[in-house]
């Protein structure tokens, strides 16, 4: 075993889980841009969802309020998390849960997979959660001989067309009815071959399919919205049941959430339950939230296991400006504001965690060198920031990411020269008498010669003016 | 071992010194700010396909005979019996087996809070709501209201619900928005949502 310094925060380790994609964002954004039918689906979904976001946040004459009290809680609760993760250990403990502590992805697949084994189950049932997605558990719990059946209707779709989820909130967001019904057909056993595209009847198709499962499985595994430290208090919001039905029905269940979800107070979630459902589904309630603190006897699962998730997540906290993106609340507004969400589409950004939110928490979770291209994955137009419902500033975060991530040798020699001319006035006002004569060199339409035609093959090469400001100055 | 790790971890990552706790602003509508509206309740309900009846305390019956006539309903332990007509059959929750459950057509609670402004219903596991399984597997939920469980806001219902409670947040039926991001009705809970206010 490595010898870990106690105290050092540390990002998520490499060859588990899902933070780090096979290639950089501009060469899987290349195969997303020409897919023609994949940013049909994404623009018709995305334009759905703000019309029916932005129609019940109208409706809220105080949703400034909220979004700054949101992020007042957030803050607050990053500046005590040590002692706040303390806090919620003690009130599940006290109701009747059992916490364990997860270092990392490895060590809390190792947890997970010990629980279950521990059962004697060979198969579990999951409520969507982007934690158990990030350290990859059903490859884990595959690995070790149990099956996950993924419960949520487009994790079903995902899980049977054996693709890769590429949104926060609906990771089948890439497929529209007609290609949802052809998975079905082809991975769905017993389905009913007149079955139409309407999604109504794809739903209903869903209900048959999973309803024995639901009855007959003894361990669920879910992730947590919020973790109320004060009361040991959880939530999962959903929409389709599947949720309430994993929280219910089985013998056992197994939370893992990451350690950032928790709140201070109960009365803090009367903030966030607003913000979540309208941010994030465009409704003014979603149709279930579940809450439970530690077991109740006589209803629901007797045994309550909850993991507690760092794999990462200490290491961004450990950076005053990035550690607004433990923030989130993975509503996912702000993928469907984004032009570049849009048109890449999610499977671009090689984490479980696309879009803008994406850009800044993923190369933060794995280190910047990691996913150095992520920063970049965005034109900086601020969409993301006016969207977000606890109002983190990804913009600043991203141009902030983008100072530590690792740059070309040319620009970093192109860089240091400019400051260092800069630095000199003698030195400055020659290289601009020089930059005069580059209008000869460089003409409108053609571009500068190599190594730096790269830069200008997209742009055009400013016109120096005549006359720099410091000659008109200094003639005046 | 991984507790005092992780916990060191996240206390060096704050460094010192620490910014004292602050209280956050609160200048949203909280708690009472907000007076109920019925027809705001029955409003945001209908949107999201719940199905509205109005009546009287003695016309409870008359409207689950409409509902769930000539059907079996599983109903909690302290529902108030003068709630069900003799058309329906009733079977008691004692602890019945899921499938058992799954098989009935139906189930009648009470609840314990509504929310107007968003059109929710809240269970919190009291003994005329029963155990959380029970609204969960059968088709049919019929929710029976009474007007002082309606508070305005979100707010409201925090302040007066218990954490220690199993809580259940009900807005309209079992729904999705997994297909092309349009909510359709009826995936894996109850498919149909009937609430009876009672003046």
């Amino acid at each position: 075993m490595t010898r870990t310094f106690l105290g050092m925060p540390a990002t998520a380790p490499r060859g588990v889980g899902h933070l780090r994609g096979d290639e950089s964002f501009p060469v899987a954004a290349r195969r997303g841009l020409a897919d023609p039918q994949l940013r049909r689906n994404l623009g018709h979904a995305t334009g759905t969802i703000r019309a029916k976001s932005a129609a019940v946040i109208g409706e809220l004459p105080d949703w400034a309020q909220l979004r700054a009290a949101g992020r007042a809680i957030k803050t607050d609760t990053m500046a005590r998390l040590p002692e706040l993760l303390e806090q919620l250990e003690a009130a599940v403990t006290r109701a009747g849960g059992t916490v364990h502590w997860a270092a990392d992805a490895v060590e809390a697949n190792r947890i997970v997979t010990d629980l279950v084994r521990g059962t004697g189950a060979e198969r579990v049932m999951k409520v969507k959660s982007m934690a158990t997605q990030e350290i990859g558990l059903n490859e884990a719990l595959a690995e070790a001989g149990i099956e996950a059946v993924e419960t949520d209707l487009a994790e079903l779709i995902v899980q049977l067309g054996d693709d890769r989820p590429s949104h926060i909130l609906v990771p089948a967001i890439h497929r529209n009815r007609a290609e949802v019904r052809e998975i079905f057909l082809r991975a769905m056993p017993g389905v009913d071959p007149a079955l139409s595209d309407e999604p109504a009847a794809l739903a209903a198709a869903a209900r048959r399919h999973l309803r024995e499962t639901f009855l007959s499985t003894r361990v669920a595994v879910s992730g947590a919205n919020f973790a109320v430290a004060e009361t040991g208090t959880l939530a999962v919001v959903e929409s389709e049941g599947n949720g309430r039905m994993c929280l219910t029905l089985p013998e056992t269940l197994i939370t893992v959430m990451g350690i950032e979800k928790v709140v201070p107070t109960w009365r803090d979630l009367e903030v966030f339950l607003q913000l979540l459902p309208r941010a994030s589904t465009g409704e003014r309630m979603n149709p279930y939230t579940s809450m439970w603190t530690g077991i109740t006897p006589g209803d629901g699962p007797q045994v309550f296991h909850l993991v507690l998730l760092d794999n990462g997540r200490s290491a961004v906290l450990a950076d005053p400006v990035g550690r607004a993106a433990l923030h989130c609340i993975r509503c996912s507004a702000c993928l469907n504001v984004c032009p570049v969400y849009e048109r890449a589409g999610g499977h671009a950004y090689g984490s479980v965690y696309p879009g803008p939110i994406g850009a800044v928490l993923s190369p933060q979770l794995t280190g910047v060198a990691d996913n150095a291209s992520l920063p970049y994955a965005s034109s900086l137009c601020g969409a993301c920031y006016d969207a977000c419902p606890v109002m983190i500033d990804i913009p600043s975060i991203l141009v902030h990411l983008r100072g530590q991530a690792p740059h070309p040798r040319a620009e970093r020699a192109t860089m240091a020269a400019a400051a260092y001319t800069m630095d000199r006035p003698v030195l400055y006002a020659a290289a601009q008498r020089a930059a005069k004569l580059s209008r000869l060199a460089g003409r409108r339409g053609r571009g500068l010669p190599p190594p730096l035609s790269g830069w200008t093959a997209s742009r055009d090469l400013p016109q120096p003016p005549p006359e720099s400001f410091r000659q008109w100055w200094a003639s005046r | 071992m991984s507790r005092e790790l992780i916990l060191g971890r996240l206390r060096a990552a704050l460094g010192a010194p620490r910014p004292a706790p602050a209280d956050p602003p609160r200048a949203y509508r909280g708690a009472g700010a907000l007076a109920v509206d019925l027809d705001v309740l029955v409003d945001r309900l209908t949107d999201y396909r719940a199905t509205v009846h109005r009546c009287g305390d003695a016309d409870i019956a008359r409207v689950v005979d409409q509902v769930l006539g000539g059907r079996q309903v599983v109903v909690p332990p302290e529902l108030p019996r003068r709630w069900l007509p003799d058309s329906v059959r009733a079977v008691p929750d004692d602890d019945l087996p899921a499938a058992r459950i799954a098989a009935l057509d139906g189930v009648v609670t009470a609840a314990a809070v509504a929310v107007a402004e968003t059109g929710t219903v809240v269970l919190d596991g009291a003994p005329d709501q029963g155990r959380r399984i029970i609204t969960l597997l059968p088709d049919v939920h019929v929710c029976v209201l009474r007007t002082d469980q309606v508070v305005a806001t979100v707010p409201d219902a925090v302040a007066r619900l218990d954490p220690h409670r199993p809580l259940t947040w009900i807005s309209g039926p079992s729904a999705t928005s997994d297909i092309e991001l349009n909510r359709v009705e009826g995936v894996h809970g109850p498919r149909n949502l009937h609430v009876i206010i009672v003046a």
